[in-house]
């Protein structure tokens, strides 16, 4: 056990610094951030709502930057070994498949959670506004980044499939797409029309604004992060098969 | 130390290892040769538990490379074919991360660094992103790798790929010196390193074992294996020839090079010779001759590699 969260922690900490030291960190973080204040300020329209809170005009992006934002960041993870032939000497090293996955996912995750928590001059100046229910705020945080997680193990997925990072990056986008659409209202009220409500509602039930809805109302509710764990688990699992399969060829 | 049993893998209905079965022992450097595509990175990926066998097994130290691959792993170092490595590390990050992975810390990790890059000559090049190095550094820097926790086992897909000729000295002079103590495998194309370096030589051609036995042992298969080449001056090549065709235990006689005043003649033996009584028989059949050069022809690795491995150039 003891030696599994080492080789957990070895690969995890590779993977970060593979992320800084490349640009590709710094721009995404600044591009994530610059997104984000945009979108609060100007076309959510943080002040004119005149209100303390951050759901509405913050956090309901976030389902949008995560899906450009979130393949671009998992896309190298597994497309990238496979190309250079460094996965030959990673899975030949004395460590499970499974070790290798888990620390390439955590340290893409925390990855994503750092370019998160440097949106918080946006808490500070919602707290320095009015008084608004910061209970609320954190558990919005917590469904942003569990959603994040979800984006990212479904990347780990594609990333695992093909060599080509492009290729990946247009695979994830359309799957996160297709979960993102699922439960947007618009969608969700051309359904109606066609199908029944529980056809809806089972659909609606697959989607990732559906689920993080729940922890923007600053409710923690267990179906909707036991949603997005279990999204995690599943792809990751995915992901150990789809590399098995390239190796037994 | 290394047990491969009836070793077999298919990709789709090729197939690409075909019921391979050797071992190596502490001390031993088995040299695989073969042609190109002819299963000897399969294999050796087999071994190291990169990919699975279709059949047969593999064992590392006792340890099955399928059912127990950790530990087998861990008695392994592994130089994969084009020497891969991190290219967004530096060779100190790199080698570090794989002392670390490989269970290393602290004062023994350092140690372990320190130890490999001196090694493989990589001082000076000790902080510079494995992306910008050149080919031959690249490949001495994964070669590091795979020695950094001096394994018992070693197993190295074409380690002087690519290397200048300085540097392929310098890696065959430590393949030979670690395999005093450990079990080596290592592919090559290059014949002349199996004789630099090799205890033991294996030809693999389209996924079976053709060939296994010592250099020398290799070389006697070949054509000119106990031939005897004579050099003499005053007489022609065919003069000489005839002379020697006369002789009941020459097989056959062909003339190698023919001078003005000097010819080379090379006599096959009917029989395989023993300790020289065929260089005897000739150099006393050449009564009166002035013979400046008499050798018996130890054979050829590349006449052997052709002969075995040839249908398969010419299919």
């Amino acid at each position: 056990m003891n030696s599994t969260l080492q080789n957990v922690k070895t690969i995890t900490k590779r993977e970060l610094a593979a992320y800084f030291t490349s640009p590709v960190a710094y721009v995404f973080i600044v591009i994530f951030l610059l997104l984000c204040g945009f979108f609060t300020f100007f076309v959510g329209g943080f002040f004119e709502r005149g209100q303390a809170a951050l759901g509405a005009p913050f956090f309901n992006w976030h389902p949008w930057f995560y899906l450009f934002l979130v393949p671009a960041v998992g896309m190298r993870l597994w497309a990238e070994e496979r190309r250079v032939g460094t996965l030959e000497l990673l899975l030949t090293m004395p460590i499970t498949p499974w070790q290798a996955i888990a620390g390439k996912f955590l340290a893409s995750w925390l990855f994503l959670g750092l370019a998160l928590a440097l949106t918080f001059p946006v808490v500070i100046t919602v707290n320095y506004l009015g008084n608004p229910d910061n209970g609320v705020i954190f558990a919005a945080y917590v469904g942003s980044w569990l959603m994040a997680g979800a984006y990212l193990a479904i990347s780990c997925m594609t990333s695992a499939m093909t060599r080509a990072q492009v290729v990946s990056f247009i695979l994830s986008v359309v799957i996160c797409l297709f979960l993102i659409l699922c439960g947007f209202d618009p969608v969700i009220q051309l359904l109606e029309g066609v199908v029944g409500a529980r056809v809806v509602e089972f659909v609606a039930s697959f989607s990732f604004m559906t689920h993080f809805a729940g922890f923007q109302k600053g409710v923690l509710d267990s179906r909707d992060w036991i949603f997005f764990l279990s999204v995690i688990a599943f792809c990751l699992f995915a992901t150990s098969v789809i590399l098995r399969g390239h190796r037994a060829g | 130390m290394i047990s491969v049993q009836n070793l077999s893998k298919n990709f789709g209905s090729k197939k690409a290892v075909d019921n391979v079965s050797f071992r190596v022992e502490r001390g031993e450097v088995l040299g695989f040769l073969g042609p190109n595509g002819a299963g000897k990175s399969t294999t050796m990926r087999m071994i190291t538990g990169f990919i699975p066998p279709s059949g047969g097994s593999a064992t590392v130290g006792g340890h099955d490379v399928v059912n127990d691959p950790l530990r087998a792993k861990r008695l392994m170092g592994y130089l994969p074919e084009n020497a891969p490595a991190y290219t967004d590390m530096t060779v100190h990050g790199f080698l570090n991360f794989a002392a670390e992975i490989r269970g290393l810390s602290g004062a023994a990790q350092g140690k372990a660094v320190q130890r490999v890059v001196e090694m493989c000559f990589l001082e000076t090049v000790l902080h510079q992103s494995v992306e910008t190095l050149s080919k031959g550094y690249r490949h001495r820097t994964c070669f590091a790798q795979s020695i950094i926790h001096d394994p018992d086992v070693l197993v190295l897909d074409e380690p002087t790929d690519g290397l200048d000729p300085n540097q392929k000295h310098e890696v065959r002079t430590l393949i030979r010196k670690m395999g005093e103590k450990k079990a080596i495998v290592f592919s090559t194309h290059i014949l002349e390193e199996v004789d630099a370096v090799c205890t033991r030589a294996i030809i693999i051609d389209r996924g079976r074992i053709v060939a296994n036995g010592t250099p020398a042992e290799l070389r006697q298969r070949s054509e000119s294996s106990g031939a005897v080449t004579v050099r003499v001056s005053g007489l022609k090549g065919a003069e000489l020839a005839q002379r020697l065709r006369a002789l009941p235990a020459v097989r056959q006689c062909e003339v190698v090079g023919d001078g003005e005043q000097r010819a080379t003649v090379r006599a096959y033996p009917r029989t395989a010779p023993r300790n020289g009584e065929f260089a005897a028989l000739v150099a006393s059949s050449l009564h009166g001759v002035v013979i400046e050069e008499l050798h018996t022809e130890e054979g050829r690795l590349d006449e052997v590699f052709r002969k075995i491995t040839m249908p398969d150039t010419q299919a």
